[in-house]
């Protein structure tokens, strides 16, 4: 026990003299998550649209107003033909086009079909997806609208119900704020990239010092050597996700809907095992290089796989078990849960547990693989 | 007396030596307690590889070690408790200070708290260190460097002391006083074995182990080990150089010679014969002799001889 704490005692030495880097240290994941969350802040609205009103109607205006009061789309090009909004696409100045035709106002008041053509620049799927549901709205709606109003003012006025009348509540971030669910994933990415590369080196760097050496032939047991070096970094990481829930909450608005206390509690269980997994690193690397190659492929797959970008409902059975293998997978279960549903432990424990056992097996293999030999 | 070190047919092969004679080859040695021993090869030869097993740093490949009685391999931890490690890479940490650096080894040692105080003034004097207890290591000369890693191998009061190459790279004043301080170790009783290159340090130990291409060529005391040559040495200088190096290049007496410094050393079997005939055959040639006298065998002598020997053999 004395020798655990001479190793972390050490350690925080090591931290303390190097003040340049202890101020990375702390610095950087608050302005990494400042610089991504204000990267991702603006939703997918405003989008540049040219419009080609070949009708030059009243109904045609109306129905372009619509677009431009949706809030969804900006009308900044009003040109004449199709071959024009193709030109202003290709040259990335409008994201999305439409096309009124000739006869679009006559047929509409002679109550036939009327067609209208849009253009979506797909290069971006989600920005697509946005775009197309808005104007598929929209346009329902538009016509809905003209259909009363067509039954209503004609020869034989009826009062007209919609048989289906849906409402959808949002549970849960009830704005659809992208800042909700995206900050908590953040603060998970950013927390397991600084964990991983905080310990990933505190082996290795003694090894290639050839201070290991010297280890080596004092009575240190492995564990405590391992353990000696872990601990220091959760009360920095502590810091860490301190101040990103801070940031959080004070620069985006974020607030944490459950406890306080519990998500700092179950932070503590999440830094441990991705602490102990940038040890497990550090012991089977030979030199720093090793150290680095391997926590960046790690980091990799933690940010695709874990459900922070991409949905992993979507993804193939394999992979989406493979995630689980990762602790920042479970953890952004525990920080939305915490910070968007306000959920306490007894729902979160199904992701709480799966992150003991990683700690514990990391930090036994370390102590395992670790040879008091070089 | 009790055997302090002892090993047994050792032999290192590194991975990377699969073909080839491996780092270090069936070396047996046996170092009674209390003395200095002192191994000494070239650059390469395996001292590195020899001491790293017998500090338990390291595994070797077949053979074994036994010290204070423990087997190094089923018993490193017990050994531990007695080893006191120099490595020859500086391993202390350069960012922690002097007083630090000490008390960091003490603590993992297991050293009383008490006991702390004490050992770590003790060993801050011994190295001439008090007044330097707050300076970072990085910032130490290369000297203070080293004596500091010899007060960390100390603090525990290990009763065997292996040091592996700690003169190298150090001035000379500093070579001085490192052996001043070993000589002070050795006197309270504790084992020492140091590993050099340089033979004129290999004078200072109680008993010398020659090493070469990873084999024990001889060990003994120095004084035996220069008594055991087969020949003479003949000191000569004169002038001009190139007359002498054409006389003695020619001479029956001579088996086989070298330059040092501005003389040249000269193994023969008989030196006051081999002397009259060289002070002859110079006069005859025109050359002014200044020096030419019978010289003490070194170390250098008995491992030039044993190394061009084995190459005959070869």
């Amino acid at each position: 026990m004395n020798r655990l704490w001479t190793i972390t005692r050490k350690e925080f030495i090591h931290i303390i003299r190097d003040p340049r880097t202890l101020i990375l240290v702390i610095i950087l994941p608050v302005m990494m998550l400042a610089l991504l969350g204000s990267a991702f802040a603006n939703e997918i609205e405003h989008l540049p649209m040219a419009v080609a009103d070949q009708s030059k109607t009243d109904a045609s205006r109306r129905f372009v107003d619509r677009f431009s009061a949706s809030g969804f789309f900006d009308v900044t090009y009003g040109v004449q033909s199709e071959g024009e909004i193709q030109q202003l696409m290709d040259q990335g100045l409008v994201k999305s086009g439409l096309l009124i035709p000739e006869e679009f106002g006559r047929n509409l008041s002679t109550g036939n079909p009327s067609a209208a053509q849009f253009y979506v620049d797909g290069a971006d799927p989600l920005v697509a997806q946005t775009a197309q549901l808005a104007i598929e709205t929209i346009s329902q709606a538009t016509s809905q609208e003209i259909l009363v109003q067509q039954l209503s003012s004609g020869p034989f006025p009826m009062e007209l119900r919609l048989p289906i009348d849906s409402h959808v509540r949002f549970l849960y971030n009830p704005n659809l704020r992208r800042m909700n669910f995206l900050i908590p994933g953040l603060i998970a990415l950013i927390l397991q990239v600084q964990a991983l590369l905080l310990t990933a080196f505190a082996i290795v760097r003694e090894r290639e010092q050839g201070t290991l050496e010297q280890l080596i032939v004092t009575p240190l047991r492995p564990w405590e050597l391992m353990l000696g070096k872990i601990l220091p970094f959760i009360l920095v990481a502590m810091v860490n996700i301190a101040m990103t829930v801070a940031v959080g909450h004070l620069w985006f608005g974020v607030e944490v809907a459950g406890s306080v206390t519990l998500l700092f509690v179950l932070s503590l269980v999440f830094l441990s095992s991705a602490l102990g997994l940038g040890v497990l690193i550090s012991t089977i690397s030979r030199n720093q290089m090793q150290a680095m190659y391997m926590s960046t492929f790690i980091i990799l797959p933690a940010v695709m796989l874990s459900g922070l970008i991409f949905p992993r409902e979507n993804m193939p059975r394999l992979v989406y078990w493979a995630g689980y293998l990762m602790p920042v997978t479970h953890f952004l279960e525990v920080i939305r849960g915490i910070i968007l549903k306000g959920v306490g432990i007894n729902y979160l424990w199904q992701n709480v547990w799966p992150l003991v056992i990683f700690g514990v097996v990391v930090f036994l293999a370390s102590v395992l693989l670790f040879h008091k030999r070089l | 007396m009790p055997l302090a070190i002892e090993t047994s047919l050792l032999t290192k092969r590194y991975p990377s030596q699969k073909e080839g004679p491996p780092a270090i080859e069936d070396i047996s040695l046996q170092i009674p307690e209390g003395k200095l021993f002192g191994l000494v090869g070239p650059d390469g030869a395996g001292k590195t590889s020899l001491m790293r097993i017998l500090a338990s740093v390291m595994e070797p490949t077949s053979g074994s070690a036994r010290l204070i009685g423990f087997d190094l391999h089923r018993q490193a931890e017990k050994a531990r408790n007695y080893i006191g490690y120099m490595p020859q890479a500086f391993s202390l940490y350069p960012d922690l200070t002097v007083l630090e650096n000490i008390r960091f080894f003490a603590d993992l040692q297991g050293v009383s708290k008490t006991r702390r105080r004490e050992r770590v003034a003790e060993l801050l004097d011994f190295a001439r260190l008090t007044e330097f207890t707050a300076r970072r290591s990085e910032n130490l000369s290369g000297g203070m460097r080293k004596k500091l890693a010899l007060a960390c191998a100390l603090i525990h009061e290990p009763k065997v002391l292996l040091l592996d190459e700690p003169t190298t790279g150090v001035d000379p004043v500093s070579r001085r006083e490192l052996w001043h301080l070993l000589s002070k170790v050795v006197q309270q009783g504790v084992t020492v074995m140091i590993s050099t290159p340089y033979m004129d340090e290999a004078e200072r130990c109680h008993t010398v182990g020659i090493l070469n291409r990873g084999h024990l060529l001889i060990s003994g005391p120095p004084a035996e080990l220069e008594a055991q040559l087969p020949f003479q040495v003949v000191e000569v200088k004169a002038r001009p150089r190139r007359t002498l190096r054409e006389v003695v290049a020619t001479s029956q007496d001579v088996l086989a010679w070298r330059a040092v410094g501005d003389r040249l050393r000269l193994m023969v079997a008989d030196p006051l014969a081999a002397q009259q005939r060289l002070a002859a055959s110079l006069d005859q040639a025109g050359a002014t002799t200044g020096i030419l006298r019978r010289a003490r065998p070194t170390m250098e002598d008995v491992f030039i001889h044993l190394v061009e020997n084995r190459g005959d053999r070869a």
